[in-house]
């Protein structure tokens, strides 16, 4: 049985810190309101879900206890909706989707909304770490770094320089800045309101599209600090080969911390009929994988590998590419291995730009390469997510 | 009861008092733990003992346990044994600790190790205001944990970050600090030590400890949850990794101690994980190697274990040193430091004169750092004499000879001492590469002629290369080692040959770096690997520092003795092919690294061209060859009678070149890896790479028989 996507959306994406446009609004709220949203624009009985899945980078905290189970019923779903939540780090929304179509494949459920949720300026990064970073022993035989040395140790071994990643920030911040001029995400993002009913936010708050690659070489590199406390002897030992680490990486071109949410419908064929609806695409292939856990960052060509064996295509056959950009390096490395242009690389900016809500990217970057197939008129989309301790998760579509 | 005493008051306070019999330091041993159970039982039972003060009729109060013991985990006590072991000494802690009275350490001086265990059981440490009176738990330098509970104490009392810091440093602290830490809870002065503990006793304290009142939980044991937890102990596994690397376990088994104690919340499972954490240690070989060498050889050897019996024990008063340049400075501040007159002799006075000035140099640094004074400086200064005459070497008892690499020049300067010092006078050369027994046919008394090696810095390098000449005299070594007693150095002993024992293993470790260059192993895959092992400087920074044409010297001299019979080492093209590019090391200007001026050095760009990489290399071999190569020249050099011990060749290994200390020193490192093991893997190596691996016919013998070097 195939699966479709049906329907996307997600919030816009404010600064994760204090002073950003979201941080009064709970992630429960964040995902009851584009819930909401997209059962209104499609006047949807929510009777006809069988489950909505949440994925979250650090389930804790008002994130914890299935916060989707909490959103559905916040939501004024119908009872019957179930609740899940997943984590896996930074592809758990893009798991999450692919677990209901999976489940949809299978033909045990008929529909079920996807997606993730992470507010990086209430739950703060630390608050969820866990024995992989934390419990000496594991970390310390696993030869556990923090992920901005992995970064900048993939730009060491494939030797790409600063300016190579800062000209990638540059074309990040650019597309994004194109993108929203015009209006690429309008039909994707919803504006989120307060209590009082207002709007809070109705665009990416990170961004800045003016970045150069001559502003961005004032930023002192933003790992060496951990390289000199002991972990450059963690990463030597694993990759004798690396005489000094090239610190590349700052906070101009690595991820932005935001806040925000994505979701994404998925169902059946008969589904579709049921609820009035029209597929927008199929979910060809989805896969998973563990890779190098010290570097960590460098799953996206080996689960790209396994995604296109499974769907039986080849590099060529996939129109456009969205990888999050978790570090400027990750992307460059992606499309060094795998032989893809920049043209066809996050073409609408990603995450160096935008933000990168850990747990929600996933189904962000799935709804944005979608949309541009259709404004495109291509067919095949591939996306991807690096995550931690070296996961990394892939999804191809294709337009129907 | 010989250790300990018990003194009992008509006030209901006891005292007991440690004093061993045997030593001049309080330490934990098998009979003192006897005599401590005993003694505490005693003082439970007795209904008219209201409090107990713990204190030592030693300098010290206590200086940790008896390493000796320590050494008999290894391979004698398997894990089980080894936790009941720790668990006897947490059980006699714990029962200071439930005894219902309140006992109180009155730590009158040093308090390290199972010194500081006891106290941090007792109810309430009173510390003498005195800087020598150091406390703290320094066991991860001897490669275990801080048992009888103290990781668990520790970090109920001072916290996690407290705790992480001491305990993995090893710090120890003075009074002030460890009452700002609260690891103690009182400083007062020495003679008020006792009446300090009589007036907290007479305040009747309650003798439960926190953590045995009903509903305790340790201050941080909300664990990961807490995000600067969570960091800490990140940051922690880390720091390990970066200061010990991947050899030693210690620092980690600490670590996991302090954070399954912080979670574990039930204090007698929290002092069993500790005990099980310790006999991992205990019955490991790194622990074992660690003391053995660091500690007990190194002991004996500064205690004269090879010093000759039956030599009346001598004093150096005047000492003439010969070559005022790096060496014969380093040597002649080292000795009149010691207290020893010294003559430094050069070719002209201003000369000499630029090696005294070494010494002042050393004193500015001291004095600019707060440890040492003008006066002492003055003093020392006071006692070199810098000048080219030779005849104010009269009245030397020793002279040490550090001139210019050359037999000729050694000879005449030879000639030109004797004719001044008295008959009773040694002579000792510090060449580094020219056979002592050569350099004594100059001599008119050949048998008071003897090689003593220093190594640079010599006011910083601890080790002492001392070379018996053929026809050096046992008292000539015993003046030696007396002299070398003197300056507060470790002296081991080598029988004279090429490089004697030192040079010649240092020189596999650079050598075998060329030859991995010359195989395509990748250069900065060499220095890792080296460095992986524990080695401190990768071997191709090594060559850059000596400068190529030391060792190729050596490699052409013995070309040209030994002719066919000399296996040329397998590095030797890399370093003849970089000389002739014209790099020759650091001070030619660059070597196998460049030297931006004003940057950090890095590794040439042209290597990759000279000495292109090929494909694949196994980490794990290219580690073990390091640790084989001179761990198979020393094997060699026993055999050969060059090395007759093996704590000389450990401690040489270890001291001189920074053989990594986690595996005890060369000889050591065979008997970790199990001789026989060691035999077949070389073999393999042999085959696969060449000669230099290949076990001779009194090896295999010595593996077949199973016997090892200790």
């Amino acid at each position: 049985m195939e699966a479709y996507i049906y329907d996307h959306v997600r919030t816009p994406r404010g600064k994760g810190r204090p002073d950003g446009a979201l941080h009064e609004v709970p992630s429960v709220e964040l995902v009851t309101q584009l819930l909401q949203a997209i059962r209104d624009r499609s006047n949807l009985d929510t009777a006809l879900l069988d489950d909505v899945i949440i994925g979250t980078a650090q389930p804790v905290g008002e994130q914890g206890g299935v916060l989707a189970r909490s959103a559905v019923l916040n939501a004024g779903y119908s009872q019957t909706v179930g609740g899940q939540q997943v984590h896996r780090f930074c592809a758990s929304a893009l798991d999450a989707v692919n677990l209901i179509a999976a489940q949809v494949a299978a033909g045990m459920v008929d529909a079920g909304i996807g997606g993730g949720v992470e507010s990086m300026s209430r739950t703060i990064m630390g608050y969820d770490s866990g024995a992989w970073t934390s419990d000496p022993s594991v970390a310390y035989h696993n030869h556990y770094a923090p992920q901005g040395i992995g970064a900048d140790m993939i730009a060491t071994l494939d030797g790409f320089s600063r300016y190579d990643v800062d000209h990638y920030a540059q074309e990040s911040q650019k597309r994004a800045g194109i993108s929203w001029a015009e209006g690429r995400f309008k039909n994707a993002v919803v504006p989120i309101k307060d209590v009082l009913g207002n709007v809070l936010l109705d665009h990416d708050e990170h961004m800045r599209p003016q970045t150069t690659v001559e502003s961005l070489a004032s930023l002192k590199p933003a790992f060496e600090g951990f390289g000199k406390a002991g972990f450059e002897a963690v990463a030597k030992d694993k990759y004798p080969e690396i005489e000094e680490i090239n610190y590349v990486h700052h906070g101009g071109n690595s991820s932005g911390i935001v806040d925000g949410a994505g979701i994404v419908m998925i169902g059946s064929k008969e589904f579709g009929v049921k609820a009035g609806l029209k597929p927008r695409a199929r979910i060809r292939s989805y896969a998973s994988i563990g890779s190098e856990p010290t570097i960590m960052l460098t799953a996206p060509a080996e689960v790209g590998h396994k995604a296109l064996k499974a769907a039986g295509m080849s590099v060529k056959d996939i129109d456009l590419f969205e990888l999050n950009e978790a570090f400027a390096s990750v992307v460059l490395r992606f499309m060094k291995l795998m032989d893809v242009p920049h043209d066809k690389m996050n073409v609408c900016g990603g995450a160096i730009a935008m933000g990168h809500p850990l747990g929600a990217s996933g189904a962000m970057i799935m709804g944005t390469v979608l949309d541009e197939l259709e404004r495109r008129d291509l067919s095949t989309g591939f996306i991807s997510l690096c995550a931690a301790n070296g996961l990394g998760t892939a999804t191809i579509i294709e337009r129907v | 009861m010989r250790h300990l005493k018990i003194e009992k008051g008509n006030d209901g306070i006891a005292t007991l008092i440690m004093d061993n019999a045997d030593e001049s330091v309080n330490l934990v041993s098998e009979q003192f733990v006897t005599e401590f159970e005993a003694a505490t039982a005693e003082l439970t039972a007795d209904e008219s003992v209201k409090g107990v003060i713990l204190t030592s009729a030693k300098k010290a109060f206590m200086a940790g346990a008896d390493l000796k013991l320590m050494v008999e985990g290894y391979e004698k006590l398997t894990l089980d044994d080894a936790y009941a072991f720790s668990q006897r000494a947490t059980n006699m802690h714990r029962a200071i600790e439930k005894s219902g009275k309140p006992w109180v350490a009155a730590i009158n001086g040093l308090a390290l190790g199972g010194g500081f265990e006891l106290a941090l059981a007792c109810h309430r440490r009173i510390l003498a205001d005195d800087p020598k009176a150091l406390v703290g738990l320094p066991e991860v330098n001897v490669g275990l944990l801080p048992g009888s509970g103290g990781t668990q104490r520790m970090i109920r009392i001072a916290g996690l970050k407290t705790s992480m810091d001491l305990l993995l440093s090893g710090r120890s602290v003075g009074p002030a600090e460890a009452l700002k830490l609260k690891i103690v809870d009182e400083v007062v002065p020495a003679a008020d030590l006792i009446a300090r503990a009589k007036a907290w006793l007479a305040t009747s304290p309650d003798a439960t400890k926190p953590w045995d009142v009903k509903g305790y939980r340790f201050a941080e044991s909300r664990g990961f949850i807490v995000p600067e937890i969570s960091a800490a102990f990140m940051m922690a596994a880390g720091g390990i990794a970066g200061k010990a690397g991947y050899n030693m376990p210690a620092p980690l088994a600490i670590l996991e101690t302090i954070y399954e104690g912080s979670i574990i919340n039930n204090f007698d499972k929290a002092l069993s994980y500790e005990s099980k954490q310790f006999a991992t240690l205990l019955t490991s070989p790194v622990s074992r190697n660690i003391i053995r060498t660091t500690f007990l050889s190194k002991q004996a050897a500064e205690r004269g274990a090879r010093r000759p019996e039956g030599v009346p024990k001598s004093e150096v008063k005047k000492v003439g040193v010969l070559g005022a340049g790096m060496m014969g400075a380093g040597i002649a501040y080292v000795s009149a430091n010691a207290g020893i007159e010294v003559v430094l002799i050069d070719r002209d006075v201003p000369t000499a004169q630029k090696g005294k000035d070494y010494s002042s140099k050393v004193f500015a640094k001291l004095i600019e750092k707060g440890r040492s004074t003008q006066d002492a400086a003055d003093a020392v200064l006071a006692r070199i004499t810098a000048t080219d005459d030779f005849s104010k070497l009269d009245g030397c008892d020793l002279i040490v000879e550090a001139v210019f690499e050359d037999i000729g020049i050694k000879a005449e300067t030879t000639k030109k001492a004797e004719a001044v010092i008295p008959a009773s006078a040694i002579y000792a050369s510090n060449t580094s590469t020219l056979p002592i027994s050569e350099l004594a046919k100059a001599s008119s008394r050949p048998d008071q002629f003897i090689g003593i090696h220093f190594f640079s810095p010599v006011d910083r390098m601890g080790l002492v290369e001392v070379i018996m000449g053929k026809q050096t005299a046992k008292a000539t070594l015993a003046k030696a080692l007396d002299y070398i007693a003197q300056l507060r150095k470790t002296p081991i002993v080598v029988n004279d040959s090429r490089g004697f024992y030192t040079s010649r293993v240092f020189q596999t470790l650079i050598h075998e770096g060329g030859a991995m260059l010359d195989e395509g192993v990748p250069p900065a895959v060499i220095e890792n690997a080296a460095k992986a092992v524990g080695m401190p400087v990768g071997p191709l920074a090594l060559l850059d520092e000596l400068s190529f044409d030391l060792p190729l010297k050596i490699v052409d001299q013995a070309i040209e003795q030994e002719g066919d019979k000399y296996a040329v080492p397998a590095g030797v093209s890399a370093l003849r092919k970089m000389k002739a590019i014209g790099r020759g090391g650091r001070k030619t200007g660059g070597g196998f690294y460049e030297y931006p001026e004003g940057g950090k050095k890095h590794l040439w760009a042209g290597l990759a061209e000279n000495f292109p990489v090929k494909a694949g290399y196994d980490i794990e071999e290219l580690k073990q060859r390091f640790l084989y190569t001179q761990a198979m020249e020393t094997a060699r050099c026993i055999e050969e009678g060059v090395l007759e011990t093996s704590q000389d060749g450990d401690l040489g290994a270890v001291y001189g070149w920074g053989f990594p200390a986690w595996t005890g020193g060369t000889l050591s490192y065979i008997d970790t890896v199990g001789i026989k093991k060691f035999v077949a893997e070389s073999d393999r190596l042999a085959q696969k790479l060449g000669a230099r691996f290949l076990p001779s016919a009194w090896l295999r013998a010595k593996a077949e028989k199973g016997e090892g070097f200790y």
